[in-house]
């Protein structure tokens, strides 16, 4: 027991004793770049970059270290190639401002490249007129925290994803400010992973891309003006939770896109001022509860295929459309949920009214068929026309309606 | 031209017809804005209603001050007056005092609830400029039944058929030619189609102001592209004057050859 605590005691020492040997990088230092440094130095050694701006490019880590930016050094990769490539655990960057990798049609040059590695922590960086930012292959558990990552994407093709994980596990990404790319962070066969609290904003394709990633949540992150908000698809055991999707205008744009996904938790997120809220297409199994739907073109349009969806109490608050249908058949259930356009009575008093709500009326059922019929919007020949579906439903499907709507709007917090 | 619009002005803001549409547009402007307490909420109700209701107001405006003033009108027409100055006259009259009902009966309630701080109040001067158009378009077109059809049930069935065809039936026959030939590319037919009805253009004209999301999707953008820019504007804003300008000028053609 002794001799195992002295082992542990002198472990812990030459650890620390590594750990405190530092290395620091300046113009007027011994050593001058980076590439460098990372050469001279032991595993777990600390280098700490100082002000000034260095051209370098494939700077390759390739033991544990950890990298420190004092005053905002920039790395410069002078658009050539990969900037920093880490292909070894337990790096940790910090404080860095990398900028300017190449650009290329064939190869994914990327601001930071993160291949096999695990346990890295990259924290306060800005990387800056990026192809990629982050491209992360085949690593796990690690973070990515308060970034800033940002290009000028001007068509899809010729741009890159701000974070872009392939083949990744419980990685955390959070905090982080992702604009002008194309994806703003993309995620492909990566497994429980979580994305809090990012703000991703103007990029042309989606601000957050999921492909066959099962098991990831993400809660409390900003969507706003993309191309389209969130695309999940083929996807299994999503959380999303207190995420805000806003302003993603256009002509195909929505603010969530569903597509083959299965047991999915959409909870307390806000939709607003979007053309399509959430577009749903061949998912099942999936919860939407609490969340908000504020003046949306459409609140959900749902496409076919999607069986055993459930719809408890959100809000649909002043939306063109609150949801539309191509199809008759279906087993998808609203129970419990506000809606703006109610015109019912509640003569019980018990804050749920006594006539059903029906969410899809003739004219989206129309306007789904023909397009071009939307501009017969709030006309009065449009109101007649819903008045008289809703009576006597004949091309809407019948048992689509909310049993219970809600007198008053649900709280949501 | 000027006395005669004067005198059926006076007139008419004398009756308590015009004062009874001033302040159902005053109750009206009022409790929206007591309710949501919402300008630009506000804007979108009150299109709806403007949008059905000048044109209404308007057409069994103009035949029932037409017919009514009649007697009146066969004495001027002793006087050595130019034909075309007593009835234009009479026309300008009406649609200016109920144009006049509708800005002030809306204008109060909303400078009221603060609409010079909000940023609504273009949406809601482009909405008053959209019902005083409605108001022209339809008086002028309800003086123009009412000069052809000396029986006044005729007259009153053929203005009230006129608002009828506009605002609903019109809307539907578009719908119906829509979804029959959706086969075909739409988006210049139902441009089109919406500049030869006055109600429809002012609707579209309100409307990409106020619900741009679900307007911008599909042929949306088209819309966009044409009412969102400023020639856009300037073409809708100049058809709505045609449609204010040719019934005026049938009013002046019938007049000058009907046989009082």
């Amino acid at each position: 027991m002794f001799k195992a605590a002295l082992t542990f005691l002198l472990f812990n020492s030459i650890i620390l004793t590594s750990y405190s040997q530092s290395i620091d990088v300046c113009k007027a230092c011994d050593v001058k770049t980076l590439t460098d440094a990372i050469a001279k130095s032991k595993p777990h050694n600390k280098i700490i970059i100082h002000k000034g701006t260095y051209y370098e490019s494939d700077i390759t880590i390739d033991k544990p270290l950890h990298i420190i930016g004092k005053n905002n050094p920039i790395i410069d990769g002078e658009n050539k190639s990969y900037i920093l490539i880490v292909k070894s655990d337990s790096v940790t960057v910090s404080g860095l401002t990398i900028k300017n990798p190449g650009q290329s049609y064939t190869k994914d040059y990327a601001a930071v490249l993160i291949s096999q590695s695990n346990n890295f922590k990259f924290e306060n960086n800005s990387l800056e007129n990026v192809f990629f930012g982050y491209l992360l292959e085949k690593s796990h558990q690690g973070i990515i925290t308060a970034n800033k990552v940002s290009s000028n994407a001007v068509n899809q093709s010729s741009s890159g994803n701000g974070i872009h994980l392939w083949n990744c596990s419980n990685i955390t990404i959070s905090d982080n400010e992702v604009f002008n790319l194309r994806d703003g962070i993309y995620l492909e066969f990566v497994k429980e992973s979580k994305i809090l609290n990012n703000q991703s904003y103007n990029n042309m394709r989606y601000g957050l891309h999921f492909m066959f990633s099962n098991n990831n949540e993400y809660h409390n992150n900003t969507f706003k003006n993309n191309g389209a908000g969130v695309a999940v698809m083929f996807s299994k055991f999503i959380k999303m939770t207190g995420n805000t999707f806003t302003e993603n205008w256009g002509t195909a744009s929505y603010g969530l896109l569903l597509k083959e996904i299965y047991d999915a938790e959409i909870e307390n997120n806000t939709f607003k001022e979007n053309t399509i809220g959430i577009n749903v297409e061949g998912s099942t199994r999936i919860n939407y509860t609490k969340n908000n739907f504020i003046s949306n073109g459409w609140s959900v349009k749902i496409a076919g295929a999607c069986y055993t969806n459930n719809f408890k109490q959100n809000n649909f608050l002043n939306n063109s459309f609150d949801i539309s249908y191509n199809s008759k058949m279906h087993d998808n259930k609203f129970n419990n949920n506000y809606w703006s356009s109610y015109t019912g009575y509640d003569l019980d008093k018990n804050g749920i009214g006594d006539v059903p709500y029906r969410p899809v009326k003739l004219f989206s059922y129309i306007v789904n068929k023909t397009p071009e019929t939307i501009v017969l919007l709030r006309s009065l020949f449009v109101d007649i026309i819903n008045f008289s579906e809703k009576v006597s439903p004949v091309f809407t499907p019948d048992e689509l309606e909310d049993i219970n709507p809600l007198m008053s709007p649900v709280l949501n917090d | 031209m000027f006395k005669i619009l004067k005198y059926s002005f006076y007139d008419l803001m004398r009756s308590s017809w015009s004062y009874v549409y001033f302040l159902f547009y005053l109750a009206l402007g009022f409790v929206l804005l007591f309710l949501n307490n919402d300008v630009s909420k506000a804007v979108i109700t009150l299109m709806n209603v403007i949008v059905v209701l000048t044109p209404l107001i308007g057409t069994i405006f103009g035949v029932m001050y037409y017919y009514n003033s009649r007697e009146f009108t066969e004495l001027l027409l002793a006087q050595p007056l130019k034909r075309s100055t007593i009835f234009i006259g009479q026309y300008l009259g009406v649609a200016l005092s109920l144009s006049l009902s509708l800005i002030i009966g809306l204008g109060i309630p909303f400078l009221a609830y603060g609409l010079l701080q909000s940023n609504a109040i273009f949406n809601f001067t482009s909405l008053l400029l959209v019902g005083a158009f409605l108001t022209f378009i339809f008086v002028a077109l309800a003086f123009n039944i009412a000069l052809s059809h000396e029986n006044k049930i005729k007259g009153f069935g053929y203005a009230i058929l006129v608002w009828l065809f506009l605002a609903v039936i019109y809307d539907g026959l578009f719908l119906i030619s829509l979804v029959m030939l959706q086969e075909y590319p739409l988006d210049k037919f139902s441009l089109i189609a919406t500049m030869f009805n006055p109600i429809d253009l002012s609707r579209i004209l309100v409307l990409l102001k106020l619900d741009i999301s679900a307007l911008l999707g599909y042929t949306g953008a088209v819309f966009q592209k044409f009412f969102g820019t400023n020639a856009g504007m300037l073409i809708s804003f100049f058809v709505l004057l045609l449609w204010v300008i040719l019934p005026a000028l049938r009013i002046i053609y019938i007049s000058k050859r009907k046989d009082f």
